[in-house]
């Protein structure tokens, strides 16, 4: 209960305009977000925004959660938490300690939630397991050729890609980072791990005072779609484990929360993205090139918007190719659709060249971190750390981040071991061992590449980021003593519609071009529709307010999976409607949301898309 | 023929029925189904798999017997490759005592039909002796709508199908099984032992959470072969080709009655 005074305060700031600062705080607190009028129905029906406690369907509800104890969790089966699994296995072998290390994952099967390019740079893998080849992984592709172009509307102009540039793939291998995740987890298993794909952590738990974090809670089951507790319901348990390792990926959850929460982002900038698109395709065999890797700028993106694509040609037995596409979500203009965009692109005549023949089996998206050194936040808090992209390790220019994913891992295992034996609360040499290492390196050197792009406001755009590593970076690799800014969050740098032109995208033709909902069913995504939506809103009025009169409701066009619809209603208004099902786990909506409104949390464990191989 | 007497009192007996139930590692519902490019079927290989949705709810529907206490112990079985294991451990978190795995080796694993596990499930009948066997109606890969038929044929023993409740008689002695039919529902009164297949609205099946999973990984599962059941794999159908629906065409929308009529006639479908 609010003091009357207190309560006096929130209702006068509920009604002041809703101030986003530099690193997403707002003006009313989060969590105690009022909500403005109540809206039937609701559509933010959560638990983690509507408290049971107060709740009288809730009444008679056992909610006391199974407790078990590990010495080390790790949330997230991809490949950083799987590094970090089973480095540890291995430290316990070689010092002969004996630790419980349990990895949580939310996809039904360790991989289904991967979405990657992927060409590998095998460093991260060959130092954890050396002997990987003989283990077989699921590296069958070498890079054997390696092309840079720029497209414009009608040509393909290459650029010249010499050794040393980020580009040069020579050494690396095209896999299908699904495959290569589910062998870590086999790996992993074998040593030891406890591996639990189909279950989602969901809450962090915190010591009795507060101060350090003690576990996870995985998911509730068996809430329905109102908020009310169906006879299915199951609480879900809680792991409370000495060390807790965040391997969410791109913008997880428990990140967000655990960054706000330990302010872990002072005196660092804010992380930038990028949203990812892929399509796996079966190429017509005379215009297969197994093992050739192919990036490129320009067409169809402005100059204005950053982006490129990848085209990898596997070499697995089958003709197949992935092809994709990157917008950076630093884009302006609200009518943009990085979907459309992408399915635009692929009819390029250098492209449509490569793709003709061929058939679509796969699609998928997913966001990726494009801050660099500059958006590493604080890695550690007392009872755990962050490793991979959850903190954000994508060398962009390279356009890779698994080997640092798998690195990072490595090196939280080893900080994890010793604090554990050590016996103290936060794991902090692992900072400073990411900072010795080549992770760090690597990413020091290319930090000023991605801001480049914002050279000169932003006028020169794209030609101003390739002359840039051209002209600049060629020559220092990094050694340049200024560090560029990138100028704030994706998010504030959306415009209001008003100052933006609406854009015109052709139809797709079914062949090389698709739409967005044939695209999300090959993503194989489904969630129980009787379940309250996981995409929350921390108030409900403001996606009507706000995010469509002031953005003209941008998140229609940059979920790659068709969540956010504005339907009219009888009264003639317009309210958001929340497809949750269609969901693929993505992250976009909570990272370029202009009011920050969105707040994505984990669904049921087990759902979420199906990816095979991706 | 194999005939299995018991006695009738036994079902309200402290004791309880014993129930088998049958589950199949189907491609999960959601899976966009691709056809294979030398179309002999679909692509299973790295596809997401899970228990038949049927099925979940026959298993559901043994817990549930269970914990009404009108069964004493539930068993699952399934027919299926090495993986078959995971949906059996789903089954055994939900709820289930013990688990029979008959492990089809992956040559053979294609051309199995409902006949030849109709037959495999006969054979475990034979020594597991249960009073009640349930099966989903149908499985969602090949919809054939037949194991559990066959296996009531094979046995001699009652069938219901397509039930929508079950529940003791009004004596107590059978079981009293509602049925969904095209007219509505039926309701019948079986003997046991019994064939009983599921339908959609016989029940909600609950998740099969962390801590249960824990624990199922410590109930037994006993691996079998067909040989060792003694029943002959032979496939009795050959599947010529699998391919994809027909493409559908666009619909034509008219102004009018008479323009309905007018291209009814164009089409020669109306004279």
């Amino acid at each position: 209960m609010l003091s009357s005074s207190r309560a006096a305060l929130v209702a006068a700031a509920a009604k002041l305009p809703r101030l986003v600062t530099r690193y997403g705080y707002c003006t009313t607190a989060a969590g105690e977000r009022q909500q403005q009028k109540p809206l039937s129905p609701k559509i933010t029906t959560h638990p983690t925004r509507n408290d049971r406690a107060k709740d009288p369907r809730w009444k008679d509800i056992d909610m006391t959660r199974a407790v078990d104890e590990a010495d080390v969790v790790i949330v997230g089966g991809g490949p950083a938490g799987l590094s970090a699994a089973c480095r540890l296995a291995q430290l316990n072998a070689e010092k002969g300690t004996e630790m419980r290390i349990v990895v949580l994952e939310k996809a039904s099967s360790v991989g289904a939630h991967i979405m990657s390019g992927a060409c590998l740079d095998p460093k991260g893998l060959v130092e954890l397991f050396p002997d990987w080849q003989e283990r077989g992984a699921p590296l069958h592709t070498p890079v054997t050729g390696d092309k840079f172009y720029m497209l414009t509307e009608k040509r393909a102009i290459p650029l010249p890609l010499l050794p040393g540039m980020p580009m040069h793939n020579h050494g690396n291998y095209i896999v299908r980072l699904g495959n290569v995740v589910a062998w870590l987890g086999e790996q992993a298993e074998s040593l030891g791990v406890e591996v639990y794909p189909g279950v989602a952590a969901a809450e962090v738990l915190y010591t009795e005072d507060g101060s350090a974090v003690k576990g996870v809670a995985t998911n509730d089951v068996g809430i329905a779609k109102d908020g009310s507790p169906k006879d299915s319901f199951e609480r879900g348990m809680e792991f409370h484990c000495k060390q807790l390792i965040i391997a969410e990926g791109t913008h997880g959850h428990l990140a967000k929360h655990l960054i706000n929460r330990y302010d872990l982002r002072a005196g660092r900038e804010p992380q930038t993205y990028g949203i990812g698109f892929k399509e796996l395709w079966e190429l017509s065999e005379d215009r297969w090139r197994p093992g050739y890797v192919e990036h490129g700028v320009g067409w169809p993106l402005d100059s204005g918007t950053y982006g490129g694509y990848f085209i990898y040609h596997l070499n697995e037995g089958s003709p197949l190719a992935a092809v994709g596409f990157v917008v950076g979500l630093d884009y302006s203009n609200p009518y943009l659709s990085p979907f459309r965009e992408f399915q635009q692109f692929k009819h390029h005549p250098h492209v449509a060249a490569a793709l003709t023949g061929g058939k679509r089996i796969g699609y998928g998206a997913r966001a990726l971190n494009e801050g660099g050194v500059q958006s590493l936040p604080k890695l550690t808090f007392p009872g755990g750390c962050l490793v991979g992209c959850t903190a954000g390790m994508i060398n962009v220019p390279k356009v890779k981040g698994t080997h640092n994913a798998m690195k990072s891992g490595s090196l939280a295992a080893e900080a994890v071991h010793e604090a554990i034996g050590s016996g103290e609360i936060e794991p902090a040499t692992y900072e400073e061992a990411l900072r010795n290492s080549w992770v760090y390196k690597e990413l020091h050197s290319v930090r000023n590449i991605r801001p480049s792009f914002h050279l000169l406001n932003g006028r020169l755009g794209m030609f101003g980021g390739m002359a840039y590593t051209g002209a600049v970076w060629y020559f220092t690799r990094g050694r340049e003593p200024w560090t560029f800014s990138h100028g704030g969050t994706d998010h504030e740098k959306l415009l209001p519609a008003k100052d933006c032109k609406p854009k015109d995208y052709p139809k797709p033709d079914n062949v090389l071009s698709f739409d967005l909902l044939s695209s999300v069913a090959l993503t194989s995504t489904n969630h129980d529709h009787d379940q309250p939506p996981h995409l929350t809103l921390y108030d409900d009025s403001v996606p009507g307010q706000v995010n469509l009169s002031v953005y003209d409701g941008p998140e229609q066009r940059f979920c790659p999976a068709g969540v956010y619809e504005y339907v009219e209603l009888d009264d003639g208004s317009k309210r958001l409607q929340i497809n949750a099902q269609n969901c693929i786990h993505c992250k976009t909506c909570d990272i370029k949301d202009p009011t920050q409104n969105i707040n994505w949390v984990t669904p049921q464990g087990g759902e979420g898309p199906a990816y095979n191989g991706m | 023929k194999y005939i299995h007497i018991i006695n009738k009192a036994d079902m309200a007996a402290s004791k309880g029925l014993k129930i088998l139930v049958g589950c199949k590692r189907v491609i999960d519902y959601a899976v966009k189904v691709r056809v294979k490019p030398d179309r002999s079927g679909v692509v299973t290989e790295g596809v997401k798999h899970s228990m038949n949705p049927f099925d979940e709810i026959a298993v559901e529907e043994a817990v549930r017997m269970k914990e009404k206490k009108l069964a004493g112990e539930a068993v699952a079985i399934s027919v299926g490759p090495p993986q078959s294991q995971e949906t059996l451990r789903t089954a055994l978190a939900m709820g289930i005592d013990r688990a029979i795995h008959v492990e089809i080796p992956l040559a053979q694993l294609e051309k199995l039909q409902p006949i030849h596990v109709s037959k495999l499930l006969a054979k475990v009948c034979e020594s597991e002796k249960p009073d009640l066997v349930i099966l989903g109606k149908q499985a969602i890969d090949d919809d054939c709508n037949q194991t559990g038929q066959m296996l009531a044929a094979l046995l001699d023993w009652p069938q219901a199908t397509f039930a929508s409740k079950i529940e003791p008689s009004q004596d107590s002695k059978q079981l009293r099984v509602t049925r969904e039919v095209d007219g509505g529902l039926e309701t019948i009164d079986v003997s046991v032992p019994a064939v009983v297949t599921s339908d959609l609205r016989l029940n909600e099946p609950r998740y099969a959470t962390l801590p249960n999973i824990m624990k199922a990984k410590k109930k037994p599962l006993a691996k079998m072969s067909p040989d060792q059941l003694g029943v002959d794999l032979q496939p009795r159908q050959e599947v010529i080709s699998v391919e994809d629906p027909p493409v559908r065409k666009a619909g034509a929308k008219v102004e009018s009655v008479e323009d309905l009529v007018g291209k009814l006639r164009e089409k020669g479908l109306v004279k």
